[in-house]
């Protein structure tokens, strides 16, 4: 059990930068997830902390240990890898015991720590297979089960459940959870699909082209994303940005957009006022716009009139493409909602949870403003 | 499928059948027929015709290109004028069967022929029984020629393939591997014979004289070195390894090809895993990569094995088999044109042919494992 500590880690394959300024901090026996678009540097990230990859820049700890020049095999850290990379010529146990043997672990230990292992996994049955006789649901079983009989102080996972259908993918995700409380160990997990990232993670770094976007509990990304990228990545379907412009109008401000405006709430108006006339991205999720006859109480509430465009049932939710002046955008409303493609309907913003962000500085990924 | 010309209630005779089917029965007859004598009469013009070579050689392709084609499509299409199970049946001896009639004429044959001939004496009239075997396998020079073999197959086999693996796995970290890989893989390119003269510059020796100027490469070295020209090719056992030599020199390069892409068809992944789980890189290399590249070291070796079995030209370039070089094959040759002795000639054919079968039977399977064919 160890915290991992990545100090300012440059990464670059010749003019390419993979790992620009990563500055993470992994604390004892956290669920850090990193999460990121393919090419992010995630997976570098967690290759550089396998020593699979030496950085070009910065350092890397593992505890109290600075392990730049440490060969994976002395890191002591696990990982399970994407294609899983079991020894196709070896048995399931032998895939297991591989590293104890290494390290020169006793016989009657490997035995009880391979058997447990296989116990939690339920990989009982199996243990005299080969890989190619499992299914890749087993394989990845296999996969973590290797990880956990080293007993290592960090487990590292690449994207582990990508190969795996979608129903499996909701099993194992809940296993993994659960094999996190139970090895009470730092695991590092990485992945591209912001869900298993909101579903596992005790903390998520968001990462966009090598640079770390926002480090913070799921809760918080969710509810306070720094940025445009952070915003737009995390939650599904994704928030709905506006160009829009901020108005000041005595004490109170507003968002003005092409063909509507909204009214800013008092409580929030104040920070605004600095941006009176100047250009803005105004954000809004998908939950946050209610159909007015079930709106939920002690809202902010603020009207707006859509035309309907798609209408897409859910069950549990009625996902709605919308068109307001030029803009189209997506609400996720009360399943008894009954609305018609083409009609003009009101709908209502919670005002409470909008977003601003400012385009000043960085207009590829514009900063919120809070 | 109903034959629309059928009566219903299925009392067709054959008399009615053929009276319907006259026609079909006609062409199918008349189609063969004709093919035929198209190739015939290519036959029996390439051989009388007086014609500018040039013409001779044009038609003669035309023809035994075009005469194949057409053979396998007549019988092809008269095949398929079968009712549907007999196609299925017939169909595929169609396709196989000319290549098998072949292999029985050009291989079977003259195999049974060999087999024949090893039971007859010099003359190759009276039936000697197994005399010729007794002397393949208790004459002082065919016991020497085994023992040479079995120092082939072993040292020149095992050489190969190790000198083999380790280049490509060596070759497959450097930036120049193209280079490297193609540099020992040329002498693949040069036939036995010439790879023979080549190393007979290398091994020259021209003895003790006045004015005589040694020109080998070997004793260019050794008398550099501050040593004695050797007559390297007439010193036993070592001259044996010498002549190994020249083997693997050319050799190496088909094991290393064939290594290498092995090697690289190993999952990157599956080698970091191995380090990640602590193993070292020899141990990875051991543990991982043979065992993952298993199917084609045994493939590799077992051709070699074989190579090295009916290995000849070498020996008879360089040595002729004299001073205790002699191999089975070589010593085959010699008693089949120098002694004319087909009667033993043909046992020691039959023997190496004997020893060859089982490496033989043990490559075939691996491939068949491994779903090559």
């Amino acid at each position: 059990m160890a915290s991992v500590r990545f100090n300012h880690v440059f990464k670059k394959f010749g003019d390419f930068t993979a790992l620009n300024n990563l500055d993470i901090t992994v604390e004892d026996k956290e669920f850090l997830v990193l999460v990121g678009p393919s090419g992010c540097g995630k997976t570098t990230a967690l290759r550089c902390l396998a020593g699979l990859e030496d950085v070009t820049e910065g350092d890397i700890f593992i505890g109290e240990n600075r392990v730049n020049d440490t060969p994976p095999k002395d890191r002591d850290i696990a990982m399970v890898f994407q294609s899983y990379a079991l020894y196709p010529h070896m048995t399931v146990f032998d895939n297991m015991a591989f590293g104890l043997k290494l390290r020169g672990v006793k016989k009657e230990e490997i035995n009880r720590r391979v058997n447990e292992a296989a116990g939690i996994l339920g990989l009982e049955q199996l243990l005299k297979r080969r890989p190619r006789e499992l299914s890749g649901g087993q394989r990845q079983r296999v996969a973590v089960g290797r990880a956990i009989v080293r007993e290592p102080k960090v487990f590292l996972f690449d994207e582990p459940l990508s190969n795996l259908d979608a129903k499996l993918r909701v099993q194992t995700r809940a296993q993994i959870s659960k094999l996190h409380q139970s090895l009470q160990t730092t695991f590092i997990y990485v992945t591209h699909d912001q869900t298993e990232a909101m579903t596992m993670a005790s903390r998520i770094a968001v990462m966009n082209k090598g640079v770390l976007q926002q480090l913070d509990t799921p809760q918080a990304l969710y509810d306070r994303p720094d940025n445009l990228f952070v915003a737009g990545f995390i939650g599904s379907p994704a928030m709905n940005f506006f160009d829009a412009k901020i108005r000041k109008a005595d004490k109170e401000a507003f968002v003005e957009m092409n063909g509507f405006s909204m009214k800013i709430p008092a409580n929030k108006a104040e920070k605004y006022m600095a941006y009176d006339g100047k250009p803005v991205i105004f954000g809004i999720r998908p939950e946050d716009i209610h159909n007015p006859e079930f709106l939920p109480s002690n809202i902010n509430a603020a009207e707006v009139e859509a035309k309907v465009d798609i209408i897409e049932l859910m069950g549990n939710e009625i996902n709605l493409n919308l068109v307001s002046g030029t803009h189209n955008y997506v609400a996720r409303v009360d399943p008894r909602t009954r609305f018609t493609i083409g009609e003009k309907v009101k709908l209502v913003f919670n005002m409470d949870n909008m977003h601003i962000f400012d385009p000043s500085l960085d207009s590829e990924n514009p900063v919120a403003v809070r | 499928m109903q034959n629309p010309n059928e009566i219903p209630n299925g009392k067709t005779g054959p008399l009615t059948w053929i009276g319907a089917n006259l026609g079909r029965i006609l062409v199918s007859l008349i189609v063969p027929i004709l093919t035929f004598v198209i190739l015939w009469q290519g036959y029996i013009f390439l051989r009388d015709s007086d014609a500018p070579k040039l013409v001779i050689a044009t038609i003669a392709i035309i023809w035994g290109v075009g005469g194949v084609a057409l053979l396998f499509y007549v019988t092809n299409w008269l095949v398929e004028k079968l009712p549907g199970s007999w196609v299925r049946r017939i169909q595929p001896f169609v396709f196989v069967g000319p290549g098998l009639a072949l292999l029985g004429w050009f291989l079977a044959l003259p195999v049974l022929r060999t087999l024949y001939l090893s039971l007859l004496d010099e003359t190759s009239t009276k039936f000697v029984g197994l005399e010729n075997y007794k002397y393949a396998f208790t004459d002082r020079i065919m016991l020497e020629a085994f023992r040479n073999n079995l120092l082939w197959m072993i040292v020149g086999t095992s050489v190969c393939v190790v000198l083999g693996l380790l280049i490509a796995v060596l070759a497959d970290r450097t930036k120049y591997e193209s280079i490297y890989k193609s540099i020992i893989f040329l002498p693949m390119a040069i036939s036995f014979v010439g790879s023979g003269v080549i190393w007979k510059f290398v091994y020259a020796y021209k003895g003790e004289g006045v004015g005589i100027q040694e020109i080998g490469l070997l004793n260019a070295i050794v008398v550099a070195c501050g040593g004695q020209a050797q007559a390297w090719l007439l010193n036993p056992p070592w001259n044996n390894f010498l002549l190994i030599v020249i083997m693997v020199w050319m050799q190496t390069g088909y094991a290393m090809v064939l290594l290498s892409s092995a090697i690289k068809g190993i999952p990157a992944e599956l080698l970091e895993a191995a380090r990640v789980d602590g193993a070292s890189e020899v141990q990875a290399f051991f543990k991982i990569t043979i065992p993952y590249i298993q199917g084609t070291i045994i493939t590799v070796t077992t051709t070699i094995l074989i190579f090295s079995l009916k290995l000849f030209d070498i020996v008879r370039v360089m040595t002729g088999g004299n001073n205790g070089t002699n191999v089975i094959a070589n010593e085959f040759y010699i008693e089949r044109f120098t002694y004319n002795s087909p009667g033993r000639a043909s046992a020691i054919a039959i023997v190496l042919l004997i020893a060859v079968i089982p490496v033989m039977v043990y490559n075939l399977r691996q491939f068949r494992e491994r779903k090559a064919f």
